[in-house]
Parts: structure tokens; C-alpha cells; sequence
């Protein structure tokens, strides 16, 4: 029995609080919580960072609901930093990106087999490959530069290996841009999934701004450059895939919903206690939030929420290896390019993409560099040497 | 391209009081003194006392899978009641070693790139010292396997080495510093690996792995090498710098 959206109508607002203590509070273990619980805090992370993006942007141009988007940002604001402050200090910055392409190919997979409609899975599953790829470069550069493992991250849960090389993922603009959904036939599901990614790929992206310049390293820098460019396009890949003529409170009406599932969908799943905890009280802030836009919704638009989310949450995305279906989709896809809105064979690119990534590219491309006769393996690169007693 | 002296050359640094007399003093002039005694960080160590109280370790050590018997058996290897502190510590040099491969990576760029500079060592001897830091590495590697523990885990302690000598590592890589620079990061890094590894050498006594301290002690020997080698190194690039006279020159 899946979870019905409207039955429980959460913590009110009001009663939504927090503490600087709380806020602050203890992280995970590195070393012995399961991988998929630092999956599961660094999607939710990104997602109540585009919640509060959303919410800021809306108020840009919405006088009426600016006092009553304030008052729930504050909430979603604080979430995040609850959240997102669960991550330990022991994680290194290229650990945490190990990390963030975890979340973006397990989740990502996840999504893709579970989406009702063939353009929008075909369009995950094009990500997921160039994702893929981003997690073999960052694990040569872990190992090169820190000489650590990336799979004491991983867990083994997720490959290293080569996907659609990042040297070939840079396009011209206009090939990122994809056909959007229709809001008036897409399943909740579809909306729920491509605003799951949008989220994700756009806290990656911010993630990968934010530490780039902190490294002395120039290759790591010349690598994150490269990087965090192809996740601003993943960015604009995924969120044109959102129909463009869905209102205001349509929009916030969604945002509320995937907030709703995606934590249901960590609430069961978590095997950790007290993280388990933290996912219920969010769980039950989102649907304070989620009956107060459709009351909204409803005042305003005159029309019923559940035409938009429906009544009940899909089941739970699952938060488990999803190997064998990246290693399928690389092994038929990996040679996909993009025209336009279209997936094509890679002898039909635009010129226009060639064109930009061979000026991208001129100078040298990092992400071929730091990988250079890169392979995987446990105990990194120097576990090849033979002891010399 | 700079070369050592350069990091020491006079030029606009702008942080310190004096470059801004007349701010530095308007700043100043509205601050009220304070006694001695309240100027302290007590307050600070109350917030932190309390998360000290309540934090969990940073994680544990795991169940060897592969030998036989598990902990017991590596437990029967060693003497003492905890040999998981042991492994704990074999997986903390074996992280420490990888990342002073990686470091000596960064000085083998620097040494290269500054060529000449430092008279009377070769790149080879630079060379020589980051495969001697990768077989430590192997060293403890086998170490570990054959007390039938993994040593893929990042342990509790192999987690602290990473944050503790991240710095080390920023340091060394930064194109901006110095081959004097790096060395001296080089050096602080050596003279910990020197004091690791003879604390090592202790506990491998103490639990009873005889064959195993002979083996770490002659990795002491070429640990207490490097340190020598470095710091002349650097003792040779300081005089270097602070000798007056003709410049390497570069035009400005």
C-alpha cells in the first residue's frame, strides 16, 4: 500500500523549529554507516536547495505569496542545513565528490527504470552514463593526488569504470535542451522523477563551484572546471525536460510533493536510528508545507491538488547498487549523442557541439589527463608495487 | 617561472598593520581594551566540551572476513586483548605512506621544474624516495594480510591521517610555492612518518610480531635517511636565500 499525500497533514508550520544545537548535530560515521545512507543526505541536501532556490525565485515575481514564501523557505532553509550538516568533517572534498556521483548514478538509475515514459528515461539514462564517466575521472584523481581508494566510499555498491568520456560530453547549448514533458498528461511519477534530478544535478553543480577553487592543485582545478560545466548542462537537461507552462503554484505544489517522496522514500529505507528520525520529522514538516500549498492551490487556482501530485506517493525510489542496469545501458548506449532534443549516434552530432568542445578542448582536456592508463583498483594504483623487503 | 629566493623577496604583502598606518590606527582607536584574563576561549570550549561528551568514534574496525576464526584468529597472532588497535594503527602507516607517494609526486614536479636550484641532489634521489614511500606502503600492506585482516579498510585511524595531512598535500601542490617551500612541507611530513613508525615498531614488539618490527625497523633506517636528505635540503635552499649577493634573477 503506497502512502497517501493528503491523509496526514504534518507538523504546522508554526511548530516547525529548530536549534543552532540541532542544526549542528552530530554526523555520520565515514567509515560505518552504509553508503547509502550518505547517498540518501546528499540528495536530500539538493533537494531542499532547490526547494529554497524555487521559493526565492518565486517571490521574485509574486507579491501576494512573498510573506507566506518566506515563512516556508525559512523552514526548507533550515532542513537543508540539518541535513546537509550530517556529513562529517573526515570527508575529504574529492571523497564527498565520490559521494555526489554516487547519488547521481544509483539515483539516477533508480529513476530510469521506474519512468513510465521512453523519452524521459532515455534522457536519464544519457546522464547517467556521463555521471558514470565523472566518477571514474574523480576516482583517478583521488587516487593520483590523495592516494585513497575510492571504493572506502562506495562501498562497492557502484562500479569505476569509463562511461561516455567527459572529453566528449561538452555540447553547445542548444543540444541540452530537451522536450518538456506535457503537465496536462505526464504520470506524478514522471514529474516527481525530473524534478528529483533537477534538484540533484543542480546542487552537484553548485557543490562542484564551491570547492573548485579551494584546491592547489591545478589539475583538480582544470578537472572541476571541466566538470561543473557539464553539470550546469545536466542541469538544463534535465529541467527542460519541466513542462514550461505549469504555473506558480503548480511548480510549488510539485516542489512540495517530491519533497514529500523523497524523504518517504529515505524514511524507509534507512537503517540508521537516529538519521531515520531526522528523515521522519522532515517527512512530516513537508506535508505541513505540502497541505498548506494546496490550500493554496486550491484558494487560487480553484482546482484540485490531486490532479497535479495524486492522491498517493509512488513506491519508494530504491536506494540499493543498481549494477547490472548501468553496466546494460553502458554496454547499448554509450555512443549516444545529442541533437537538439533528440539522442542520436555519434556520426550524426551537431557541428556545432564539435565545434565548441574542440575550443574547450584545445588547450587540453583534464579529465583525459588526470585518467591517463587509469584502472580502478582496491587499495588504489600503488597496490600494484611489489614490496620491496 | 619563480625560483626559491623568490618566496622570500620584498614586495607589497598587504596584511599586517603596518602597510596601513592610518586604518590600521582609525581601527584601533575604536577598540575598547580588555583584560588579559576574559581575552581567553572559554566560552568556546564549553560549546565544544559538549559535542566532545556526546561524539561517537569516527567508526571502527571490521571483522577480518577472510581468515579463518576472524578476529580470534588474528587475535592469536598477537598478544595483548585488542589487537584490532594494531591493525587500526598497520592501516594508519599504510594510509600515511600512499599519501607520501603522492606528496613526493607533487616535490618530483617542483624539483623538476625548478632544476638546478638545489645543488647536490638529483631528481633521482627524489625519485628514489617516493618508491621507497610506496614500498613502505607494500610493506604494510602484506603486514596486514597476513594477520588475515583487510587492508583495503579505511580504518579509524587511516580516516585521521587523510584530514590530518591534507594540508601537507595543498601545500606541496600549489604551483605558487617554492621548491624550499615544498621541501620544508616534505620535511614536517618525514619527521612524523619517522616518529609513526618507531611507536609502530614499539607495538609490533609488544604484540608479540618479532619478525614484523625487524622488518618495520629497517624501514626506520631509510625513514631516518629521508629525514636527514630533506633537511639538508632545505638547510642548503635557506642559506641559498638568505646568502646576499648575486641573484638567480628574473626580470620584473
Amino acid at each position: 500500500m503506497t502512502f497517501a499525500l493528503f491523509e496526514d497533514r504534518g507538523t504546522p508550520l508554526a511548530k516547525q523549529r529548530f536549534t543552532w544545537r540541532e542544526l549542528a548535530g552530530k554526523p555520520i560515521s565515514k567509515l560505518d554507516d552504509d553508503a547509502f545512507t550518505r547517498v540518501r543526505i546528499i540528495l536530500m541536501n539538493g533537494i531542499e536547495m532547490e526547494a529554497l532556490r524555487f521559493q526565492h525565485a518565486a517571490a521574485r515575481t509574486n507579491r501576494e505569496l512573498r510573506v507566506t514564501l518566506a515563512q516556508v523557505r525559512r523552514v526548507e532553509h533550515h532542513q537543508a542545513t540539518m541535513v546537509n550538516w550530517l556529513l562529517g568533517a573526515d570527508h575529504s572534498l574529492i571523497e564527498t565528490t565520490i559521494g555526489y556521483e554516487q547519488v547521481a548514478i544509483e539515483v539516477t538509475a533508480a529513476l530510469a527504470q521506474q519512468e513510465p515514459d521512453a523519452y524521459l528515461a532515455q534522457a536519464y539514462r544519457f546522464g547517467l552514463l556521463e555521471d558514470f564517466d565523472h566518477m571514474h575521472r574523480f576516482s583517478a584523481l583521488l587516487d593520483r593526488l590523495e592516494g585513497k581508494d575510492a571504493n572506502n566510499i562506495l562501498q562497492s555498491y557502484t562500479d569505476v569504470l569509463p562511461g561516455r568520456p567527459t572529453v566528449v560530453e561538452h555540447r553547445a547549448p542548444e543540444n541540452d535542451v530537451r522536450r518538456p514533458f506535457d503537465r496536462a498528461t505526464a504520470l506524478p511519477l514522471s514529474k516527481l522523477n525530473a524534478l528529483t534530478l533537477v534538484a540533484a544535478e543542480q546542487q552537484t553543480h553548485n557543490y562542484y563551484m564551491n570547492i573548485g577553487p579551494v584546491f592547489a592543485d591545478p589539475l583538480a582545478r582544470q578537472l572541476y572546471a571541466e566538470i561543473a560545466s557539464i553539470e550546469q548542462q545536466h542541469v538544463t537537461h534535465y529541467e527542460s525536460l519541466l513542462d514550461p507552462e505549469q504555473s506558480l503554484l503548480e511548480n510549488w505544489l510539485m516542489h512540495e510533493a517530491v519533497e514529500a517522496y523523497t524523504y518517504y522514500s529515505c524514511l524507509q529505507q534507512e537503517r540508521n536510528p537516529r538519521i531515520k528520525a531526522i528523515w521522519e520529522r522532515m517527512l512530516s514538516y513537508e506535508l505541513g508545507h505540502l497541505s498548506l500549498v494546496a490550500e493554496l492551490f486550491k484558494k487560487h487556482e480553484r482546482r484540485d491538488p490531486q490532479e497535479v501530485v495524486g492522491d498517493r506517493l509512488p513506491e519508494p525510489i530504491p536506494f540499493q547498487s543498481q549494477r547490472e542496469f548501468v553496466r546494460a545501458t553502458l554496454a547499448r548506449e554509450v555512443n549516444l549523442r545529442a541533437s537538439g532534443p533528440d539522442f542520436v549516434e555519434a556520426d550524426q552530432e551537431p557541428q556545432s557541439s564539435l565545434d565548441y568542445r574542440n575550443h574547450m578542448n584545445s588547450e587540453g582536456s583534464p579529465s583525459e589527463t588526470v585518467a591517463t592508463d587509469y584502472v580502478w583498483q582496491p587499495g588504489t594504483e600503488l597496490a600494484r608495487k611489489v614490496a620491496n623487503l | 617561472m619563480q625560483d626559491s629566493t623568490d618566496g622570500t623577496e620584498i614586495g607589497r604583502n598587504r596584511t599586517g598593520l603596518q602597510a596601513s598606518p592610518q586604518l590600521s590606527k582609525e581601527m584601533n582607536d575604536v577598540v575598547m581594551p580588555v583584560a588579559a584574563e576574559t581575552a581567553n576561549a572559554s566560552p568556546l570550549n564549553e560549546v565544544r566540551l559538549l559535542y566532545i561528551r556526546e561524539a561517537d568514534p569516527l567508526g571502527s574496525i571490521p571483522q577480518p572476513a577472510a581468515a579463518k576464526g576472524g578476529l580470534k584468529s588474528a587475535a592469536k597472532r598477537l598478544k595483548g586483548e585488542r589487537p584490532q588497535v594494531f591493525i587500526d594503527k598497520l592501516a594508519e602507516r599504510l594510509a600515511y605512506e600512499r599519501g607520501g607517494t603522492r606528496l613526493y609526486d607533487a616535490v618530483i614536479a617542483k624539483f623538476i621544474a625548478h632544476e638546478g636550484q638545489l645543488q647536490g641532489a638529483s631528481l633521482q634521489e627524489v625519485t628514489e624516495i617516493r618508491d621507497e614511500e610506496a614500498s613502505h606502503a607494500a610493506l604494510i600492506r602484506t603486514s596486514i594480510e597476513q594477520l588475515g585482516a583487510d587492508p583495503t579498510v579505511q580504518t579509524p585511524s587511516a580516516d585521521l591521517v587523510g584530514v590530518a595531512t591534507a594540508g601537507f598535500l595543498q601545500a606541496a601542490a600549489d604551483p605558487r610555492t617554492t621548491l624550499a617551500q615544498t621541501l620544508q612541507v616534505a620535511l614536517a611530513a618525514e619527521l612524523v612518518d619517522v616518529a609513526s613508525w618507531e611507536m609502530l615498531i614499539m607495538m609490533a614488539e609488544r604484540v608479540g610480531q618479532d619478525g614484523m618490527a625487524k622488518r618495520f625497523r629497517a624501514a626506520l633506517v631509510r625513514e631516518n635517511e629521508h629525514v636527514a636528505k630533506v633537511r639538508g635540503w632545505c638547510e642548503s635552499l635557506s642559506i641559498t636565500d638568505a646568502k646576499p649577493g648575486e641573484r638567480t634573477g628574473r626580470s620584473h
